[in-house]
């Protein structure tokens, strides 16, 4: 098929106001949230309901167009980059909240509402606990592609853990729906291999997550410490004397100064590190063990405490962390995030090692992490205008990614891979084991449609399935080839 | 390396490589294979000629790693879960996975590939929501491992939730990086009874939207009187169980706090289970309660229940093989669509039901299953047969 057919079939049924093939509609798609990496793809095209993302699926199946699925776009790690050779598939105009059903804690969305509407819908008495920092305009389906957390999944786990039920639109434009509302339906964990693969998979088209009843009590505190190694500490007292905040987020002196500036929180400019600990779940059990942290905080010398008198004082705290993103660039012209974890014993010495690269590489790195689970997010910070700057920051931010990696821990917490870290695939898995990942793959989209060149190092094809009882599988079993 | 005879071989690999060459010879040679730990539920799923091989995890029984410091634990699949328990406890620590043990027997890799889980799932839910990290063996020799030793991660695919619940028909479950949780200091039960169905519901429910924080939410149903129970682990279990008290009497019916509460627990899970009996795990909603007793009720059936999850199990414990049969049939025809899945169930009564009660040849979701069973498993081999479709 033509592509000029394809576009036409794409018009019929989506409507032809809903097709965009100029480059002025298409300068809009070209990146995510990740601006580094921009593409502009053949067409970009917006269906309206499950039905519309089958047939336009089948149509780019049928015609051999690998294609992009794309939410809200927030996504940090250029996984909703477009293909130049294919099409973008914006999910934006499913965004109906199709069921509420708080009575057995569940509610249907399509995949366009965003994050922070779900948890609108059953508040305040109940909340939809994944809450990452871009949740006012995030959809759910990108959340579900990316298997995103946020601030407080240290105690309530990510996008993973409330999901209990999908209907997905497979690479081959066929709509299946896997779960539902009730939990252990027989068969695979299909929908546990679904989220988090990264638009590789499929599209969710409708989507069932739990939601829990709102904690009775929170509490809030901010402790100052003089640098992040004492910080550090009390984040490992508080875990270690079985305490499960349901969030502890650190900042470094940088990104204070930073995010001071653009929110006026009251965070004193000169504290070394700053550690965020909130509690949330019973009043009698939150008191005890508020001032448990209150004690641990102490202990560790921690130069002042302000603990949220209300929900404003608390919002204000959250304000500034929340927007360290954005205030960086305040203090640099240019960032570069990073989204490693490393186990959070081993804090310290990674922050101490960061510290060492940043000045062999003669660049700042800001640091604010979600240190319950050792999610750090090193900003390096550079001038682009200068030569070789974004090289080195580059190479600066690779170094930290394999230092954490060394430590025992993982490239990307919740960023995703995408095309930005695919390349540092190889330093976490072996050959085998990106070999097993693609098998998941092949079983979806046996075709290699569905966002490819994205999430693997390297491309790889799906090999023909051998029939049951092949003798000699091995090689040709599924395992891909490479290019 | 046996071949395809009559009698049932066992084999216990000891390493990570003897374990995938074994696959590999079995997939070569055609030579169906079982995974298998203690052994305490291999009666589950559909019943299928023996395998030529069962894959002995009691050689891999190791607690490679416990970092307590990260609430981490790597683990190899023949460790009992109760041993591990204890080696945790030392540091105050658990894994969040109660199901029933089976006199301690029950290994990690055997409760991960079923899914199994107890009263703990309330909280902090199945063994697929625990797995950090996995390494498994597939049927070509291959040694992958998926995910990491860090709480959170999204690099690659994540196949320890495909691994858990898959019995065994992927791979087979070489270790497993697993999320730790404090051992509760203390714990206390707040519970009451009634012989009214509709006012357990009701009384579970209100508990499960209470802003409190259960550790477990369960009711259970016998001979025509019922008990919710709600416990709650912390520094103050005590207080908390006072605000459920609140709760249940808001709802009509008389509290009771009960603070050793250990052996309520364990009636909870030795429901799930039967010697020669018949259960049936109903998957459900909260405002289903009343219907589920309902249904087991006339069968004389007993029910115990994660009210919040919608989980049921139902219980004819001494159904013999004509009540089992008929008892399958009429909670099907009475509960469906709800899917209800027999556990345990008179031996000469299996190959009468279909466990699962996947009804739908056709479904798309079932296709995909096949196709993913086709990926890593493309011989066949690993315990074929046994899973829902006849996968």
């Amino acid at each position: 098929m033509g592509f000029d057919l394809v576009l036409e079939e794409l018009r019929t049924i989506c409507g032809p106001e809903h097709v965009f093939t100029h480059p002025h509609q298409l300068h809009t798609f070209e990146s995510d949230g990740l601006a580094l990496y921009r593409a502009s793809p053949r067409v970009a095209v917006l269906p309206g309901t499950a039905e519309e993302t089958s047939r336009v699926v089948r149509v780019c199946h049928d015609a051999g167009i690998p294609w992009v699925a794309r939410g809200s776009g927030t996504g940090l790690s250029g996984g909703a980059l477009p293909h130049k050779e294919g099409a973008l598939i914006v999910m934006s105009r499913l965004r109906t909240i199709i069921e509420v059903d708080l009575a057995n804690q569940r509610v249907v969305v399509e995949p366009g509402v965003t994050n922070a509407e779900v948890s609108k819908a059953v508040g305040p008495t109940h909340f939809y606990p994944p809450d990452p920092s871009s949740q006012i305009v995030c959809s759910i389906g990108g959340n579900i592609a990316e298997n995103s957390g946020g601030a407080h999944c240290f105690k309530y786990g990510f996008t993973t853990n409330y999901v209990t039920g999908l209907e997905v639109v497979l690479p081959s434009g066929e709509i299946v729906t896997l779960g539902g509302k009730e939990l252990d339906r027989p068969g695979y964990d299909l929908i546990g291999a679904f989220i988090g693969s990264e638009g590789t998979l499929g599209i969710a088209t409708k989507i069932t997550l739990k939601v829990l009843p709102s904690p009775e009590d929170v509490k809030t505190l901010v402790a100052y410490f003089d640098g992040t190694e004492p910080a550090g500490k009390t984040v490992s007292d508080i875990v270690a004397a079985g305490i499960v905040p349901a969030a502890i987020e650190m900042m470094d002196n940088m990104s204070i100064r930073a995010c001071e500036d653009a929110t006026h929180a009251g965070y004193p400019p000169d504290a070394g590190a700053a550690l965020i600990v909130e509690l949330d779940g019973s009043e009698a059990e939150c008191k005890t063990r508020f001032e448990d942290v209150l004690e641990i905080c102490d202990r560790n010398d921690a130069n002042d405490v302000r603990v949220a008198a209300d929900d404003a004082e608390r919002q204000l705290i959250w304000k500034a962390r929340k927007a360290a993103f954005a205030a960086m660039g305040r203090v640099a012209r240019d960032y570069y995030v990073q989204d490693s974890v490393i186990p959070r014993t081993k804090l310290s010495e990674v922050l101490g090692r960061i510290d060492e690269l940043a000045d062999e590489h003669g660049l700042p790195v800001a640091n604010v992490f979600h240190a319950g689970d050792g999610n750090l997010h090193p900003l390096v910070c550079y001038d682009a205008r200068n030569e070789g700057e974004a090289h080195r920051a580059e190479e600066l931010a690779g170094a930290i990614v394999t230092a954490c990696v060394d430590a025992g821990g993982s490239i990307t917490g919740e960023h995703g891979v995408g095309v930005d870290k695919k390349k540092f695939m190889t330093k976490m898995f072996s050959e085998a084991d990106l070999g097993a990942f693609q098998r998941l793959r092949c079983a979806f989209d046996p075709e290699g449609l569905a966002n490819p060149e994205k999430v693997m190092p390297t491309p790889r094809l799906c090999g023909e399935v051998p029939g049951p009882y092949r003798r000699h599988p091995i090689e040709k079993a599924g395992l891909a080839e490479r290019f | 390396m046996p071949g395809g005879g009559d009698s049932l071989h066992r084999v216990g690999p000891a390493s990570h490589t003897e374990a995938a060459e074994l696959m590999r010879d079995c997939a070569d040679k055609g030579v169906s294979l079982r995974p298998v730990g203690s052994g305490t539920k291999l009666r589950w799923g559909r019943t299928t000629p023996d395998p030529d091989l069962e894959l002995a995890t009691d050689r891999l029984n190791r607690v490679l790693e416990h970092n307590a410091g990260d609430f981490t634990a790597v683990m190899q699949p023949g460790v009992k879960l109760a041993d591990a328990q204890q080696i945790l406890a030392d540091k105050d620590q658990m894994v969040a996975l109660d199901p029933p043990l089976q006199d301690s027997a029950a290994t990690l890799g055997g409760i991960v590939a079923t899914g199994d889980s107890g009263p703990l799932r309330h909280r902090f839910n199945a063994p697929r929501d625990l797995i950090l990290g996995i390494t498994v063996a597939l049927s070509d020799g291959t040694v992958a491992r998926s995910g990491g030793q860090v709480i959170k991660n999204v690099a690659g695919y994540d196949l320890g939730k495909l691994f858990a619940g898959s019995f065994g028909t992927l791979g087979l479950i070489l270790e497993l990086t697993l999320r730790l949780h404090p051992l509760p200091p203390g714990t206390a039960t707040a519970t009451a009874e009634t012989d009214d169905p509709d006012a357990l519901e009701r009384t579970a429910s209100a508990l499960a939207h209470a802003h409190i924080e259960t550790n477990s939410l369960d009711l259970a149903w016998s001979a025509g009187r019922g008990r919710v129970l709600a416990r709650f682990g912390g520094a103050e279990p005590a207080q908390q169980a006072e605000a459920a008290r609140r709760v249940i009497e808001d709802e009509g019916l008389d509290p009771v706090m009960i603070e050793d509460d250990a052996k309520l627990w364990e009636r909870q899970r030795a429901g799930q289970r039967s010697d020669g009996g018949l259960v049936v795990r109903v998957s459900g909603l909260q405002g289903e309660a009343a219907r589920v007793i309902r249904a087991a009720e006339p069968l004389g059936g007993s029910v115990v229940g994660r009210a919040g999850l919608g989980l049921y199990w139902v219980k004819l414990e001494h159904a013999g093989v004509a009540e089992a049969v008929a008892g399958v049939r009429e909670m099907r025809s009475h509960l469906g669509p709800l899917p209800c899945v027999v556990l345990d169930a008179p031996q000469a009564a299996r190959p009468a039901m279909d466990p699962w009660g996947w009804e739908k040849a056709d479904d798309g979701a079932l296709r995909l299953m096949r196709s993913v069973k086709a990926r890593f498993d493309p011989a066949g081999v690993c315990n074929p047969g046994i899973f829902v479709g006849g996968i």
